[in-house]
């Protein structure tokens, strides 16, 4: 069987039972990934989760070592991922310390444990690796992740404790909404903020030691970062960014792990995060709200519509017009015949321009530090961009000053 | 003995406003590392009042909303709102941030930002029904902003996104305003529209504190007035509080005596 014909057997959840169970776990793990990871960008504080993803290295060391200890081969995954739940959540407790008790700042405090916790685990790794008893062979999969060889209770675990996670996420949207945009207001309404930070942290900490196995410590921060970057190109509103964000977690995992499950000596961490960097890629570029061509699209229709409202205002003051680009785009809107002179349509639009630039001018001199003023392109009518009564001001002002000069 | 005397001046504040007023405090302070930003304030506000909090830049005018409202930690002071702790008389006030304080990039609507304001009425599980959305559009017609429902908050000028905060307090449908600068960098028409939702308020019968700033707008706006620099400098009607002494010992040499004339007159 060629690899296409496989990935396409497998896409279809057609290549075997446990193929496609990985291939839904993993799904279940980035749907997870990415609703915890959406607020966990809108909070801002996506660097918090990688400390919390290092920190879990050491605690996955010394739960193989309490295993064999015990007796065990030291492979049971639900006590690797308690003991790298609990290193982690020891390094998530060191950066909240000092950072609250110390003057150094987050940043600081989350490079300093991130590496301290990072080289004790690789420490750890490199003793285990000269243990005699025990089944060390595979456990450095845990930093880039393997599907290779996974039990179906692994994955079964992994598909239940995703799906948990995503359930949590939305239980908790309000409140984390509300922290994430406005904290103190939020304090006021009697959301614990702290808790809801902490729950907010706990979740990225569950989606991290769930998604060990599939993706790895290295690069799980990606699937919590990446969705939510990706999903916020193509929506203003936080409701469907949780959604887009979770979909874009939920196929990157899905298609890595059937990818990685038909080339098998590929760790399959990478490959989830360069799907999921494929999604991000695509929006970059094409989302119609927020993407760059988009962009470049919107900046083209904003030089012409300057030309338009320049030629409309030369008409409006009986000026020449010179410029040819401004000719061509009053001549095919209809504003201007060929000869130049204004049409009827020309006179109605060039006079709604001259009030609406005259209002701006106003604007301008009572609206010293707004913000309206600062986003002011000389081109939307003000009724967009003002309240009736912001408006009717404006008109007094201008009344008055009429009444002036008279 | 200075016990005696604080217990008898806590025991006048009382009288003044009630034993259930919407505000009172004691011996407020709240520090920022170990330099108290507000020493031992004591303030109450009677129900029905619209207070003014009065002082310098840097005299803990904010601070001092926040320590009442347990949004800072406070590290010494009693607060009691309508004469119970604030968690247990939560749902009797709302609070109205600086607009400054949050990322207006933040992905919302400005409908979206009036619904937070029933979030404490929505159970945690509930979807949005069409009496909601009524209720926020309503509250964002009294500021002037229904058309703007489905606007992206960034797109916002100043004044509109104060107004925006003011609908989401009033979804709360609160007995007890309290507002952070709710005037700071807003336009005339803005600052009107304001005003009038305020009085308003307070027609109904409800009690408004601002954050202020221009003190030549204090007689014109407000009935009380709560001078701050650090310490409590003086609390009490406009008409006999807001005096050229009590504003030169707030403010000290800020302040031009012939500004505070001036001021008067207004």
């Amino acid at each position: 069987m060629s690899f296409l014909d496989y990935f396409i057997s497998a896409l279809l959840l057609q290549a075997g039972y446990n193929s496609a169970l990985v291939a839904v776990g993993a799904g279940l793990l980035g749907l997870s990934a990415g609703s915890a990871g959406a607020f966990i960008f809108l909070r801002k504080r996506a660097l918090v989760s990688d400390a919390i993803s290092h920190a879990t290295l050491p605690g996955v060391g010394l739960a193989f070592m309490i295993m064999v200890a015990f007796g065990s081969d030291g492979r049971w995954l639900p006590g690797l991922i308690i003991g790298s739940a609990i290193s982690s959540a020891i390094g998530l407790i060191l950066v909240e310390w000092i950072t609250r008790k110390t003057r150094l700042t987050e940043d600081a405090a989350i490079g300093a444990v991130l590496s301290v916790f990072f080289g004790f685990g690789i420490v750890l790794l490199t003793i285990i690796q000269t243990m005699s008893s025990g089944r060390q062979a595979g456990l450095e999969n845990f930093l880039l992740g393997s599907t290779a060889g996974m039990l179906i209770s692994e994955a079964t675990t992994i598909a239940v404790a995703g799906a948990l996670a995503a359930a949590f996420v939305f239980l908790l949207r309000r409140p984390m909404t509300l922290v994430a945009f406005d904290p103190e207001y939020a304090a006021t309404t009697g959301v614990n903020v702290r808790n809801i930070d902490l729950a907010m942290m706990g979740l990225a900490l569950i989606v991290t030691v769930i998604g060990l196995k599939i993706v790895g410590l290295i690069l799980i921060v990606a699937l919590l970062i990446i969705p939510p970057v990706t999903a916020r190109f193509w929506t203003n509103q936080v409701g469907p960014m949780i959604g887009i964000s979770a979909l874009v977690g939920g196929i990157s995992g899905y298609i890595g792990a059937v990818l990685s499950a038909a080339e098998a000596s590929i760790p399959t961490g990478p490959i989830i995060v360069l799907v999921a960097f494929g999604f991000f890629m695509i929006s970059a570029l094409f989302s119609p709200l927020r993407g760059a061509l988009a962009s470049a699209l919107r900046h083209q229709r904003f030089q012409r519509r300057v030309h338009r409202r320049q030629g409309l205002l030369a008409l409006s003051r009986r000026e020449p017009i010179y410029d040819g680009l401004t000719l061509r785009i009053l001549r095919r809107s209809g504003m201007i015949r060929r000869d130049g002179v204004a049409t009827l349509r020309g006179r109605t639009a060039s006079e709604k321009a001259s009030r609406d630039e005259a209002r701006w001018a106003m604007a301008r001199r009572i609206l010293p530090d707004d913000s309206a003023i600062e986003r002011y392109d000389g081109l939307t009518p003000i009724e967009r961009m003002m309240t009736s009564d912001q408006i009717a001001e404006i008109d007094r002002m201008l009344a008055e000053k009429q009444g002036a000069s008279a | 003995m200075r016990n005696a005397e604080l217990i008898a001046e806590a025991g006048k504040i009382v009288d003044v406003a009630g034993k259930d007023a919407p505000l009172t405090v004691r011996g407020l302070t709240v520090s920022y590392g170990n330099k108290p930003a507000v020493f031992s304030v004591d303030a109450s506000i009677p129900a029905g009042s619209m207070t003014a909090i009065i002082g310098p830049n840097g005299a803990g005018k904010s601070t001092f909303l926040k320590g009442a409202l347990g949004v800072v930690p406070r590290l010494s002071g009693e607060v009691r709102i309508f004469g119970k702790p604030f968690h247990e008389a939560r749902d009797r006030v709302a609070y109205v941030p600086q607009r400054a304080s949050v990322d207006w990039d933040f992905p919302a609507r400005v409908i979206d930002v009036v619904l937070m304001g029933l979030y404490g009425s929505v159970g945690l599980l509930r979807l949005w029904r069409a009496r909601h959305r009524e209720q926020a559009m309503a509250c964002l017609d009294r500021v002037g902003m229904n058309d703007f429902a489905d606007r992206q908050i960034g797109q916002l000028s100043g004044g509109q996104q104060q107004r925006v905060f003011l609908a989401r307090a009033l979804a709360q449908n609160a007995e007890f305003y309290l507002l952070d600068e709710p005037f700071a960098g807003v336009d005339a028409a803005t600052e009107r529209a304001i005003v009038s939702v305020l009085k308003d308020l307070k027609s109904e019968g409800r009690t408004v504190v601002c954050v202020h700033h221009d003190l030549s707008t204090v007689p014109e706006y407000f009935d009380r007035v709560l001078l701050i620099n650090v310490r409590r400098i003086a609390e009490g009607p406009v008409d006999t509080t807001f005096t050229a002494e009590n504003l030169q010992e707030t403010y000290g040499g800020r302040l031009a005596a012939t500004h505070i004339d001036e001021l008067r007159l207004a």
